[in-house]
């Protein structure tokens, strides 16, 4: 990888993490509640109360909401799967390039 | 009760009003069971003929060159991993991103609406996160409206001959937006506030939503160019074979 390209990608992913973690640290009375139940909020506000007709299919069979370290797991799941497909791919990819050069 | 005390009570008792009053939370999917059934009917019908082009440009893609696969399975990686991760934002509270901007650059914006579909499925399954019955007004501005901006913005671009980082960037950055803005756009239409009507209602929604996204579709942006940048030094091949780098 050319060298500009490393340094462009540093410096990338920290302004990314910096823009991540600032607020936690300027607002550190904020809540930074969940984002779910969220527009349901603005929603009462306009249309007054309401009451959802359908329940999440899950929440249906366990008679209740998904505990918040499940929860959380299961998001942990999501983003394993994801980075696992990555770095596998990524893994392959940075490997063959290196015996494509030994071809040449 | 000391002077101290007391200021000290005041402050906390002006803090728990103000935060009564603030948008406490923010949602990137529309919840379970809060669009009446019609219109979760119309946009799961509206999303219909853009999964199926979808699918079937997926199903071209792969016939012609099975390079293709490792890219399509990294662009739905991509959403998977983007679209978990929640990040506290300005406005103290947390929302996430899409992802979708990835797989709209590289494979156009039908393909990715299946990748999305299925991500969208996985949340509202096992999370409670969005739902089975807004699944089709949520793949609307998240699998398909985004990552046609996404894809025509990219492609406006790369016309004007722009450096490609920059576009990607862009791309990215406001597919992202735009889901948030198609999203309150839904929620607008199902709930027209009294005094407005359907404009009143949409500019309050997006209040709510613009100023959370803001900074996370600029991280979307980021990691999107961050990965290009990552692809483009060691899969020329692949990217090639979507037509995303010209044959040299």
């Amino acid at each position: 990888m050319a060298k500009k390209n490393k340094k462009l990608i540093l410096g990338l992913l920290i302004v990314a993490v910096l823009i991540a973690f600032i607020p936690l640290f300027a607002l550190k009375d904020a809540e930074f509640g969940g984002s779910d139940d969220a527009g349901s909020v603005m929603v009462e506000e306009i249309h007054g109360e309401y009451e959802p007709w359908f329940t999440p299919v899950l929440e249906t069979a366990l008679d209740g909401e998904l505990p918040g370290e499940v929860e959380s797991m299961l998001f942990c799941v999501q983003t394993g799967i994801g980075v696992g497909i990555i770095a596998f791919v990524m893994g392959r990819f940075v490997e063959r390039k290196k015996w494509m050069k030994d071809e040449e | 009760m000391t002077k101290k005390e007391k200021a000290f009570l005041r402050a906390t008792v002006a803090f728990t009003i103000l935060f009564a009053t603030a948008p406490v939370a923010n949602a990137m999917h529309i919840m379970e069971g809060y669009l009446p059934v019609a219109f979760c009917v119309t946009w799961g019908i509206i999303c219909l003929p853009f999964l199926a082009a979808g699918l079937i440009s997926l199903k071209k893609r792969v016939k012609e060159n099975r390079k293709t696969i490792t890219l399509i399975a990294m662009s739905g990686a991509f959403i998977f991993v983007i679209s978990s991760l929640k990040i506290p934002s300005v406005t103290g509270s947390c929302s996430h991103m899409t992802g979708t901007g990835l797989g709209a650059i590289l494979l156009g914006p039908a393909a990715v609406s299946v990748l999305g579909i299925i991500v969208l499925l996985f949340q509202a399954i096992l999370l409670a996160h969005g739902g089975l019955t807004t699944l089709g007004a949520n793949t609307f501005s998240m699998a398909i409206a985004g990552p046609l901006v996404s894809f025509g913005l990219y492609k406006l671009c790369e016309k004007c001959k722009l450096n490609r980082k920059v576009s990607v960037f862009l791309a990215a950055f406001l597919g992202d937006l735009f889901t948030y803005c198609v999203t309150s756009i839904q929620l607008a239409l199902a709930y027209p506030s009294e005094s407005g009507g359907i404009a009143a209602s949409a500019v309050k929604f997006l209040g709510v939503f613009a100023p959370t996204q803001l900074p996370l579709a600029v991280i979307e942006g980021i990691l999107t160019v961050v990965i290009v940048i990552a692809l483009e030094s060691y899969a020329r091949p692949e990217l090639k074979a979507v037509g995303f780098l010209k044959e040299v």
